[in-house]
């Protein structure tokens, strides 16, 4: 079982000192969630966790270890951010040891939520079922209705990346020509585009929660953060928001593994993704560059081809 | 908030030129008194490459209804390649700006050398005529005594 295998490395690479410390999932507090975990000492490696809840890019705690000898479980998505970090030198090469767990999808608690009438107050796993209880219900949902659209689009689902694969690779999807929820926003009129993008900013109250999620997002001043130039105020104007949107996923460009963590952390429930994987798939067409996948090409922003398109400019 | 069904409204239209050529060449479409309309606020700036996005958004907020960006031409740029990899953001930033939803034709670039007077009175009236087609800046400025309100709203 993964879990046992993700406990026993852990313990072992504790025990061996190969790292100082090791990031990993625990037992959440509240139902359908999972924590991520810093376990420290050989005996705590037994509250590491595995199931389809845990949902969080790991990655993320990286940036605040960097004196540090870390071990990591990464799922197909982490271990590109972490790719994509290395290119941009957050770490160095034997700093990380890389637990790798061929992903089988995370569970989308909110559309759980929604499916249930009342309270939840116990979930577990069973096969291919979420048993979900409450306090005069108990219902069993199958798993693979209520997984996250990142997840269900996802066609990296094996780490590219990793020191020990504790699973056995899972077969992933066929690359889709294009992208169907960037297709599906495309498909919506100019105007409604623009709605659209005002009605999901409009719900933001920049808590910066999909800014954390974000193992991209390191800067040590943020653009919003920033008064010498003042980009952004700190209220609620809606062009306020729609900048920080915007800006934020223009900032992904070329770096985003479409983990969809920052769609996760939002506690208004604001679709992320749409945005960054048009930007994704603009590089991919525009630069052949897919953020994750190769350790060695530079950054598509800091470098330039001489034969680049520029069919836009007079 | 009725301010652009004016019969008198003249878009703003703000123009980043690069010092080495496209600013050069606004010069000589001035000392050549090539005619083109009085639309554009020029900013100089050292490069192409110098521009932020950020810069283009942060006007458009504030109520510019154009932006145009000007770099020299391919394997001219006075800094070797700064208008390279200025043309590698101004691309995706474009593009994502369209996807969006926002209007296309209120922001454009162009290569114009020293040399393109006339070049870049043509420029400058092909934005003019875009903008004004489109009608004065409306989506995503930036009006703070209106909270909670989108565009959408706003226009009734």
């Amino acid at each position: 079982m993964i879990q046992e295998k993700i406990r026993e490395k852990a313990k072992e690479l504790l025990e061996k000192k190969v790292v100082d410390v090791i990031i990993g999932f625990g037992e959440g507090t509240l139902p359908l969630r999972a924590t991520p975990l810093f376990v420290r000492s050989p005996d705590e490696a037994d509250c590491l966790i595995w199931n389809s809840f845990c949902e969080n890019n790991l990655s993320t705690y990286l940036h605040k270890l960097t004196q540090f000898k870390v071990g990591l479980v990464v799922k197909g998505c982490d271990s590109r951010s972490i790719i994509a970090l290395s290119l941009e030198k957050r770490f160095k090469p034997d700093q990380l040891f890389l637990i790798g767990v061929p992903c089988q999808r995370m569970v989308d608690r909110r559309r759980v939520k929604k499916a249930v009438k009342g309270e939840i107050l116990r979930a577990h796993e069973q096969g291919d079922q979420i048993i979900v209880e409450g306090e005069d219900f108990k219902t069993s949902l199958k798993k693979d209705d209520f997984l996250y659209p990142s997840c269900q689009l996802c066609i990296h689902r094996n780490p590219a990346q990793a020191n020990i694969l504790v699973g056995d690779p899972v077969e992933e999807s066929p690359l889709l020509e294009i992208d169907p929820e960037v297709k599906d926003f495309e498909s919506k009129s100019v105007e409604e585009r623009w709605t659209f993008f005002e009605k999901e900013s409009s719900r933001c109250i920049r808590c910066y929660a999909c800014r954390e999620a974000c193992p991209m997002c390191y800067c040590a001043e943020c653009f919003v953060d920033s008064s010498h130039p003042k980009w952004v105020e700190k209220g609620l104007s809606p062009s306020d928001l729609e900048f920080y949107h915007i800006v934020r996923a223009y900032h992904q460009t070329g770096r985003c593994s479409g983990c969809g963590a920052c769609e996760r952390a939002c506690p208004m429930e604001i679709r992320l993704t749409y945005l960054t994987r048009k930007l994704n798939l603009d590089v991919k067409e525009l630069y052949d560059f897919e953020a994750g996948c190769d350790g060695e090409l530079p950054p598509p922003l800091s470098t330039f081809k001489t034969e680049d398109k520029q069919e836009f400019i007079k | 908030m009725a301010n652009g069904l004016e019969k008198n409204w003249e878009p703003k239209i703000l123009a980043f030129l690069c010092n080495w050529c496209s600013y050069a060449g606004a010069d000589l479409a001035g000392t050549s008194r090539v005619q083109y309309p009085p639309t554009i606020r020029v900013i100089r700036v050292p490069c192409s490459g110098r521009i932020n996005p950020l810069f283009i958004l942060k006007a458009l907020q504030n109520g510019i209804d154009g932006v145009l960006v000007s770099g020299c031409h391919p394997g001219d740029c006075h800094y070797i390649s700064g208008n390279y990899v200025g043309r590698r953001k101004s691309a995706t930033l474009k593009r994502f700006l369209k996807y969006l939803g926002f209007e296309e034709g209120r922001v454009q670039f162009s290569w114009v050398s020293a040399a393109e007077g006339i070049k870049f009175s043509q420029v400058v009236d092909e934005i003019t005529q875009s903008i004004k087609k489109l009608g004065p800046a409306e989506r995503f400025v930036k009006r703070s005594f209106e909270f909670g309100v989108n565009s959408s709203e706003r226009k009734s």
